[in-house]
């Protein structure tokens, strides 16, 4: 089972878009260290053979009827966005450059 | 007014069915208590002072026009701040939803409304209820009745510590891995986990999707049993919900005898890392459960322990995924870098401050089980290894009604004494996360005194999936053998509440 290092948790944190700075990344590394180190045992335990459980209580075809329920007016649906403008979710720059 | 704050919930409604005592007059009294003790507590984030009078109010008058009234109707209850309220503030315990309020009505809290039980507002939690010990709360530590300087357990510290301080007849809980039990257990509280489908999620902010569940969090057995029939049963909402009907829970906690039943003891759950007080008082609860006729036997369980290492898979991975969405866009906290930057860039400055460290250090746990190259190995693992407890839990109620251990391995702990060290701190949910992974019921009630230190011991019941009743039927039966020793309800031992007038 591979270790996690500093350089595995700056790039998650990338992933995930958390900014962190030095010492936290360096927190972060030491304490998950620890932590995948006392977890790694799970990957030992079962073999090919045993299924995999996803769902405590598994159900399927969970459908509803095809009728239009309750939903949330525009008004309602913006109520806590940061920005909005015509009815929208405003963001700023999807991509970057002048 | 102090002794309407001591009923029971269901004392409170009989009282208030036979109009001796009116809602306004119940919820007034509860709302001075919160207002006398809540800054010594800190169990509310936010108080729903006009609502709830407003709600009492309705209730008063419908009674005296002779309405039909939900046996609960006029019950004040308070509300775990991860499920969410309309005209209510709904933060999570995180800043990044500091504000926010929510468009809808959880359908908990919707039943809840439907019954007219005014809502005296929510309470604290560690952030996203990541935590056992609410000292990861955005807005402050919650703190324990019995001994301010302890913690009352968590993720639903608040919840508890409401209930044990007499701020709330009732509350609601979510468990993941034993947010509604362990609290439940270092305050002297009851607190329950129903069977994972049994109530329905929508509305309760995710952690991890496969292992939350609401419940209820109440004083006595019974008060418990009250609450879930209000809020159990099917929900269109939430596609996990089970169709069954909620059952006879009242009527199994008014059954008064365990004769006959097997209650299995968990090998497992017990010995090394449990205090001695703990299982002190746990062995005699067994004894006397005993006494009333029911048949203990020992049962194993050997792939719990690998438990604890498989939920610290799943639960961040699920966690990762599910608390993607506060990335600034359509609702809580945006923070923009200066300069002109990109949405990449303003999500990444929103969640570094808008999530605490408990949180980032999930997300970051979980965005690694679920990288490739290592999905199969950790997540993957962990998904059989619920095979495996799923497994244990089957073969223990082959030979067992109910199952029975200590709730947490310790009474609780000093505020900051396990906030520098995760495992430690993950080591309080060893006993209380199996359930969570089969989606079993589980139910924590007060076993007593630690001799150690005084501090309230909780006794665990898990039932199979479904049979939420049998922890009703056999909760209700030990409890009130223990109260026969103690001469009263537990929490009639808690100190009193420091720097309050008139003490408890």
């Amino acid at each position: 089972m591979a270790e996690i290092n500093r350089d595995d948790v700056a790039h998650l944190a990338r992933l995930a878009h958390i900014d962190m700075n030095d010492d936290e990344l360096d927190r972060m590394a030491e304490e998950l260290a620890v932590i995948v180190d006392a977890i790694k045992t799970v990957s030992e335990v079962a073999g090919d053979d045993v299924p995999a459980t996803s769902h405590p209580i598994p159900l399927s075809n969970v459908f509803r009827d095809d009728v239009v329920g309750e939903t949330l007016s525009n008004e309602e649906a913006l109520l806590g966005a940061p920005d909005n403008a015509d009815g929208r979710f405003k963001v700023p720059a999807i991509l970057d450059g002048e | 007014m102090t002794d309407l704050i001591h009923l029971t919930a269901d004392a409170l409604a009989q009282k208030l069915a036979s109009k001796e005592v009116s809602a306004v007059e119940a919820t007034q009294a509860y709302l001075d208590r919160i207002g006398a003790v809540d800054g010594a507590i800190n169990a509310f984030l936010h108080v729903n002072t006009d609502e709830a009078l407003l709600v009492a109010a309705e209730v008063d008058k419908a009674r005296t026009d002779g309405d039909t009234l939900h046996p609960l109707a006029g019950v004040p209850i308070a509300v775990k701040d991860l499920i969410v309220t309309k005209g209510q503030p709904t933060t999570a315990g995180s800043k990044i939803l500091e504000g926010w309020q929510s468009p809808y009505d959880a359908t908990v809290v919707r039943k809840l409304r439907a019954a007219k039980m005014p809502i005296l507002g929510k309470t604290n939690l560690d952030e996203f209820a990541m935590g056992s010990s609410t000292e990861h709360s955005a807005y402050g530590p919650t703190r324990n009745p019995w001994d301010l300087d302890r913690i009352p357990g968590g993720s639903g510290g608040g919840s508890a510590a409401a209930v044990a301080a007499f701020e709330a007849p009732l509350a609601l809980g979510t468990d993941t891995g034993g947010s509604i039990r362990q609290p439940g257990a270092v305050t002297g509280t009851v607190g329950v986990k129903p069977t994972y489908g049994g109530v329905s999620r929508y509305g309760a902010i995710a952690m991890a999707s496969s292992l939350d569940q609401i419940g209820p969090v109440s004083r006595t057995v019974l008060d418990s049993a009250l609450l879930h029939e209000v809020i159990g049963g099917h929900d269109p909402h939430d596609s996990t919900s089970l169709t069954d009907p909620v059952g006879a829970l009242v009527e199994a906690a008014r059954m008064g005898q365990v004769d006959g039943m097997r209650i299995g003891v968990i090998k497992e759950l017990q010995g090394e890392g449990y205090q001695a007080g703990v299982l002190t008082r746990f062995h005699e609860s067994l004894e006397l459960l005993r006494s009333a006729g029911a048949e203990i036997v020992e049962v194993s369980c050997p792939n719990f322990r690998y438990a604890l290492g498989a939920y610290y898979l799943i639960m961040p991975s699920e966690a990762s995924s599910n608390l993607a969405k506060y990335d600034g866009v359509r609702f809580g906290l945006r923070v923009v870098p200066d300069g002109a930057p990109t949405i990449e860039r303003v999500m990444g400055a929103t969640r570094a401050a808008g999530f605490g460290h408990e949180v980032k250090r999930r997300i970051i746990l979980g965005t690694y089980a679920l990288s490739a190259g290592y999905y199969d190995a950790y997540y993957g693992s962990a998904q059989k290894v619920r095979t495996l407890i799923q497994r244990d839990f089957a073969a223990a109620f082959e030979q067992a009604d109910v199952l029975i251990s200590p709730t947490a391995p310790t009474t609780a702990f000093k505020l900051g004494e396990k906030l520098d060290d995760p495992l430690a701190m993950y080591l309080n949910d060893v006993a209380t996360i199996p359930a969570n992974m089969a989606g079993v019921p589980g139910l924590s009630l007060p076993g007593g005194l630690a001799d150690e230190d005084g501090l309230p011991v909780g006794i665990q019941l898990l039932a199979p999936a479904r049979q939420d009743a049998r922890l009703y039927r056999v909760g209700a039966v030990l409890e009130s053998m223990l109260e026969e020793t103690w001469g009263g309800p537990l929490l009639a031992q808690a100190p009193a509440i420091p720097g309050i007038a008139g003490g408890k």
